[in-house]
């Protein structure tokens, strides 16, 4: 099977430096905020997402994935009116799916890569819409065509930012 | 024990985390801040974040703004003298239309006065720049430049030129988050402008505002007008929400919402005021604009009315004195064109003031004729001979109060003589500014002005 991690390399845990782990992150939340005020439909891309994802399938540690994606989610919240929390648990759930996924299938594929985000864009969205409308009682509506949408350019975007990320990256094995 | 903590960690951590999360929701949702906004470490995070993620941007959008200014100041200057002079047209467009409002807004203040109604006044704003959002379509939110430092505070209106925008939500010391009125969770009192249904305005799941559970009603049009209502007690009445987009069913029952599309550019804000103060009397700068506007718009008014030279007038209608060329230009009240078949009420050959009698009749020589020596020691007389015969029409005198009491007219009369003295030469009447004098250099200061003024007065 060709996504599933079949060599050393291939099942090798990458690692970064700290400061890209603090930098990467505050870097996302900021360019999503400036760029949604310019652009108004970058607001379909999710770069804490997507940031998210990647340390989750590179890693391939659940805890870490888990917490990773809480903090990120939180950050995401803070900026936003809503209680603390809404995207720190959406995260954190993308986060250890991903962690979980990226030890059995090969993450080096772009293949692989566009179809993981492609899921996690779109199980995002779900946990958000349970979340929101049946936790909190929040008016929102599902719009399926758009989430798809959505979920295709965060795919193809994704691509572009893995391998932009993976120039940051020292290999472990 | 160790085992099934070792096996099931990562599940054990996940679960952990999203319990935490979610105790932390429901407790963030169940004991809300009466103010709107966050307390304790909710706030304390917020804080930690728009600190971290603010000043960047702000860099950011200082360094995009310094480049498009240099674009714009410098480089992209070729229509300028055409925009200058259009500007100048609708500058006194808009004075003249001022002048109008300027009235209209006393009368209802009056009028406001009289009813006890409260209306609130914009005292005071404070200019931001928006420096980011909240980066998602689930939350309608901006993120500006000015803080509690600048006098900002929670659930403060935020508008620009073209119409509202929001109402402010947290506020830190240097930056504050907007909630904008296309947010599903935000609510502003709203008026249609023609049918003044009212109603309140919040986001629908795409972001569009729109008034929820309006009554049907077919006077609704495409295109209408919304304003503020007041009625929220946050944003000041009037103020331009947007126009009429569509009318669409509630699903959820028998009422309509009616979808707004903003004035403002919601997706393309640059620049915000924030209403930091607002009171219930009219601010004396707008008392002072009301004035200064009413004056100029009569400097417009002059400036357009015809010169007393006017090239397409009649030759009959031309000022032929010599003193018109001192004051080429300026307005002056248009003479009426000669009568075909002069009489006693023709406005040219009524005589002075001066030389008439009281009771004495006017024949139509004498009023063409007029007196040989209109002396100045003598009384001021009122004209005798009226239209008709009516006692009233006639008994005002053309200045001061008649020497004669005899000259005063019946009680009833709808004109009554003004108890002034007759004016001496060179002496202005008291009560009245010199420059309604006629000029120094003119010896009868007791003659009336030409009488073109009832027909020919601008």
């Amino acid at each position: 099977m060709v996504l599933m991690a079949s060599s050393r390399r291939e099942a090798g845990v990458k690692s970064f430096p700290l400061v890209i782990y603090i930098v990467v992150p505050l870097l996302a939340l900021g360019l999503q905020s400036l760029l949604s005020l310019h652009f108004s439909r970058f607001d379909l891309i999710d770069l804490p997402l997507l940031v998210t994802i990647y340390y989750a399938i590179t890693q391939r540690e659940p805890v870490s994935g888990t917490l990773v994606g809480m903090l990120i989610g939180i950050a995401q919240d803070a900026l936003t009116h809503h209680a603390l929390g809404i995207f720190g648990i959406s995260k954190a759930v993308i986060g250890y799916m991903a962690a979980s996924l990226g030890v059995r299938v090969d993450t080096e594929n772009h293949g692989t890569r566009l179809l993981l985000t492609f899921g996690f864009t779109l199980a995002q969205t779900a946990i958000l819409w349970l979340l929101q409308r049946h936790m909190l009682g929040q008016p929102l509506a599902w719009h399926g065509v758009h989430e798809l949408i959505r979920a295709v350019v965060n795919s193809v975007v994704a691509v572009v930012l893995f391998a932009m990320l993976d120039l940051t990256r020292r290999m472990e094995y | 024990m160790e085992s099934f903590f070792s096996r099931y960690r990562n599940a054990l951590v996940l679960i952990a985390v999203l319990l935490a999360q979610v105790i932390g929701l429901a407790v963030q949702v169940r004991r809300p801040d009466p103010n709107g906004t966050d307390k304790g470490g909710v706030r304390l995070i917020r804080s930690w974040v728009v600190g971290l993620v603010a000043p960047p941007e702000r860099v950011l959008h200082g360094t995009g703004k310094g480049l498009r200014g240099m674009w714009t100041n410098y480089v992209d200057l070729i229509h300028v003298r055409q925009q200058d002079k259009d500007l100048k047209a609708e500058l006194d467009r808009l004075r003249l239309q001022e002048d109008s409002l300027a009235e209209d807004a006393r009368q209802a203040q009056r009028l406001q006065v009289l009813l006890g109604f409260r209306e609130k006044y914009i005292y005071k704003t404070v200019a931001a720049q928006v420096i980011g959002t909240s980066g998602t379509e689930q939350s309608q939110v901006l993120l500006i430049d000015k803080g509690s430092r600048d006098g900002i505070k929670p659930d403060m209106p935020v508008i620009t030129p073209d119409g509202i925008v929001g109402k402010t939500r947290d506020v830190f010391r240097h930056t504050s988050q907007i909630l904008e009125i296309s947010d599903a969770t935000s609510g502003a009192g709203v008026i249609l402008e023609k049918t003044r249904i009212r109603g309140v305005l919040r986001g629908d799941t795409w972001g569009q505002p729109e008034m929820v559970n309006v009554s049907p009603d077919d006077r609704i049009q495409r295109g209408e007008a919304v304003l503020t209502s007041g009625g929220d007690a946050i944003y000041p009445r009037g103020l331009a929400v947007g126009t009429v987009d569509r009318v669409v069913p509630d699903p959820e029952g028998t009422l309509v919402n009616v979808l707004i599309r903003p004035s403002a550019n919601l997706s393309r804000l640059e620049e915000v005021l924030v209403i930091t103060n607002t009171g219930e009397e009219m601010p004396q700068e707008m008392q002072q604009e009301l004035t200064d506007a009413q004056q100029k718009a009569s400097d417009v008014l002059a400036e357009r009315l015809p010169s007393r030279v006017d090239p397409n007038a009649p030759p009959d209608q031309q000022q032929t004195t010599e003193d018109d060329s001192a004051e080429e230009g300026a307005a002056r009240p248009v003479k009426p064109p000669a009568a075909l078949h002069p009489d006693r009420y023709t406005p040219s050959d009524t005589p002075p003031a001066t030389e008439l009698v009281p009771g004495q009749k006017i024949t139509n020589d004498q009023s063409h004729e007029p007196a040989p020596d209109s002396g100045v020691d003598h009384p001021a007389k009122a004209p005798t001979s009226t239209p008709r015969g009516q006692p009233g029409t006639a008994a005002k005198p053309a200045s001061g109060t008649p020497a004669n009491p005899a000259s005063k007219p019946p009680t009833g009369t709808t004109a009554k003589p003004k108890p002034k003295p007759a004016p001496k030469e060179n002496e202005p009447s008291q009560g009245q500014p010199q420059q309604s004098q006629p000029p120094a250099t003119n010896p009868a200061p007791a003659q009336p002005t030409q009488p073109t003024s009832p027909q020919g007065g601008a």
